[in-house]
């Protein structure tokens, strides 16, 4: 069977966002089941030995998280799928991940929540969690699907982001993309750029945690006679643990610089009609399909309304909004919790910023975007 | 690393290198560990056992957790791990999977691989991964403080057990032969020879082996529970451990009081396909796989 199903399909969410990690070049899935991811889970499951990968069913989401670090470690593209409560228990494992620059893809089909909360229904209510999760500093990088062709394009995206960069990524989904089912075109093989994260020319002068110039640290894979040592502890170039204040502020500074020097570059957004908006709704995923409707529907109504959607949530693409803001009267964020995105937006925009939230269980609804625009039009 | 030693002629030799400073990140040393500790010994046999084994060094990968068996992957000069507290196990899983030609050790405390991470080992070993799992138990948790742990005997005395602990604790061998390990040895760092062996043996074996090291902790388990400094609790090592490969698993139990053997040994070395192989059968039965 081949790895790139080249063609066009109609395919749920999920599986397009499993096909999309094959095409990545994705070997190791490490998981454990839960709606609504479990259909990646389950595909990835039938697929990855069709290609000579492993799919493996860990015991838990802690595990399955370490188990993905550890086969990255060797070498492995891999990848796991997950729910809120599941990206939760990895969050302590993402730190790692972060920490020993270890590439690696986390699919987070967002659910209701807070705790077991809605299984089966949607929410996009772990926005924060991907940015703050885990303990102690880092940049989070995180993309934002809101289609099938989406689910299939940004998991190859967010391979080779984690590759480039040396850090897990994350696919922040929602349950309505994740589970509904559209037209997905899947190109040919050569037609998908692929990344594979940076090796050391050579064992000389290795060291593996000294930077290049662009900060990221060429890898060394278990087993390839590097001798290294990989640690969690704050460490130095030589990756041994060094508990003081220098090399934490050393270590945390390129850490974070490596992904905030290379922003402009990671930030990926669209927008609608922005350039004379008054009005600008910014929305991502499931969302910002309603809002793009009750975007339409103002300018038919003579309301100069516009649309910047988020592909990437992480890094926030605050340049966009602060140059936006200069000419916008307003933003507009709708998204399906409580206004998480919503803060960020205010953080970088000078005038009015107003929530349309919704506390998950279903999609936002056009009307309740479109009522807000009218209430800042008038 | 050069040691200096006095001939008995009143002669002073000077040993230019010790035979396994190859095998140690001598950059790294000295340790952290505290005078009398048990794992100076674990390491030793294990750094004679990697180098014995006919397994390339550069394929040997350690992985440990957190605490103070935790800091063995940093001293040994071999691909190492350090990884999250408990979490192991998994790592390894999904290292050895991904690259089947690694031979992986997991390294780590009776806390880290027991409390935290019981439910990683109980599946590791169920999965038959071939990896192999060595725990220094010293029942308790040393690095933080000597508090309670899962092996805790007792009525033994530790900085969260101030009237004696009220727990029954893990009997280690016993779980790991009930989870389905196919390799389960129990020495203490006085058998060194028999530990050596042990390791050699686990290395090699294909599938989920097990051995568990009693290992002294004077600073948080012996003296409050007056087995004294290091050596003396060697020495009561000596006088209370009995060799019994056959032992049944209730006489396994550890005690460490009164007089209670500590019964070591090489209790279990079976066969059974590892989650490898039985992916492999499985594959090829539906000819996914020539």
């Amino acid at each position: 069977m081949k790895a790139v199903l080249t063609g066009s399909h109609f395919m749920l969410g999920d599986i397009a966002c499993a096909e999309g990690a094959l095409a990545a070049g994705c070997n190791f899935f490490g998981g454990y089941p839960i709606t609504p991811a479990t259909e990646t889970a389950e595909r990835m499951a039938l697929r990855l030995p069709q290609v000579g990968g492993h799919y493996i069913q860990m015991e838990d989401e802690i595990a399955s998280l370490a188990a993905v670090l550890g086969a990255s470690c060797a070498g492995a593209k891999a990848m796991t799928a997950t729910s809120g409560p599941g990206f939760s228990l990895m969050q302590e494992n993402i730190g790692l991940g972060i920490v020993t620059e270890t590439p690696c893809v986390i699919v987070n089909v967002q659910r209701g929540g807070p705790s077991t909360g809605l299984p089966t229904l949607a929410g996009q209510a772990d926005m924060m969690q991907a940015k703050w999760g885990s303990h102690g500093d880092y940049e989070a990088i995180a993309y934002v699907p809101n289609s099938c062709q989406e689910m299939f394009d940004f998991t190859i995206k967010a391979f080779n982001t984690a590759e480039k960069y040396r850090q897990p990524v994350f696919v922040m989904a929602d349950e309505i993309i994740g589970h509904m089912t559209e037209r997905v075109v899947i190109p040919g093989p050569k037609k998908i750029k692929l990344v594979s994260r940076k090796r050391p020319k050579g064992k000389k002068n290795y060291l593996p945690f000294k930077p290049d110039k662009d900060l990221i640290p060429p890898m060394a894979l278990a087993g390839e006679g590097y001798g290294i040592h990989i640690t969690g502890l704050t460490h130095d170039a030589r990756g041994y643990p060094v508990i003081d204040e220098e090399t934490q502020h050393e270590m945390v500074t390129r850490l974070i610089e490596k992904i905030r020097r290379h922003a402009p570059k990671i930030w990926e957004f669209e927008e609608v009609e922005t350039e004379d908006a008054d009005i600008v709704v910014v929305s991502y995923g499931a969302a910002s399909r309603s809002a793009g409707r009750a975007v339409n529907i103002a300018r038919k109504e003579g309301i100069k309304a516009g649309l910047m959607r988020l592909i990437t949530a992480w890094p926030f693409p605050e340049k966009r909004i602060k140059e936006l803001a200069e000419s916008a009267k307003a933003f507009v964020v709708p998204e399906i919790n409580m206004g998480q995105i919503s803060r960020e937006v205010e953080r970088f925009a000078s005038g009015r910023v107003l929530s349309v939230t919704h506390a998950g269980g279903g999609m936002l609804s056009p009307e309740a975007v479109l009522q807000k625009i009218k209430e800042v039009a008038k | 690393m050069s040691a200096k030693g006095a001939g008995n002629e009143g002669k002073i030799e000077t040993v230019e290198g010790h035979p396994l400073d190859h095998i140690l990140r001598q950059d790294r040393l000295p340790h952290i560990w505290c005078p009398g500790c048990g794992l100076g010994s674990a390491m030793t046999c294990f750094a004679q056992a990697i180098e014995r084994v006919d397994i390339p060094l550069k394929k040997q990968v350690l992985l440990s957790g957190i605490g103070c068996t935790g800091r063995i992957a940093g001293y040994v000069n071999v691909d190492s791990y350090h990884t999250t507290h408990g979490r192991a196990i998994p790592f390894a899983t999904g290292l050895k999977i991904a690259n089947p030609e690694l031979c992986v050790t997991v390294f780590s405390g009776d806390g880290d691989l027991f409390a935290i991470g019981g439910n990683h080992f109980l599946h590791a070993a169920r999965r038959n991964v071939d990896i192999n799992v060595i725990c220094v138990n010293n029942f308790n948790y040393g690095m933080t403080g000597g508090q309670q742990g899962p092996t805790t005997p007792v009525e033994a005395k530790t900085t969260t057990t101030r009237y004696g602990s009220f727990e029954h604790p893990f009997n280690l061998p016993y779980l790991a032969a009930a989870i389905g390990a196919v390799y389960v040895s129990r020495w203490t760092t006085l058998h060194c020879r028999h530990l050596e062996k042990s390791m050699e043996k686990a290395l090699q074996k294909k599938g989920f082996t097990f051995i568990e090291i009693v290992s002294p902790c004077p600073t948080g388990f012996g003296r409050p529970n007056k087995l004294g400094e290091g050596l003396e609790e060697l020495r009561y090592y000596r006088e209370k451990s009995v060799i019994k490969n056959d032992a049944s698993w209730d006489e396994m139990d550890l005690h460490m009081r009164g007089e209670e053997p500590i019964v070591v040994g090489d209790f279990l070395d079976t066969e059974k396909p590892t989650y490898l192989e039985l992916e492999e059968q499985m594959l090829r039965k539906r000819g996914f796989m020539k």
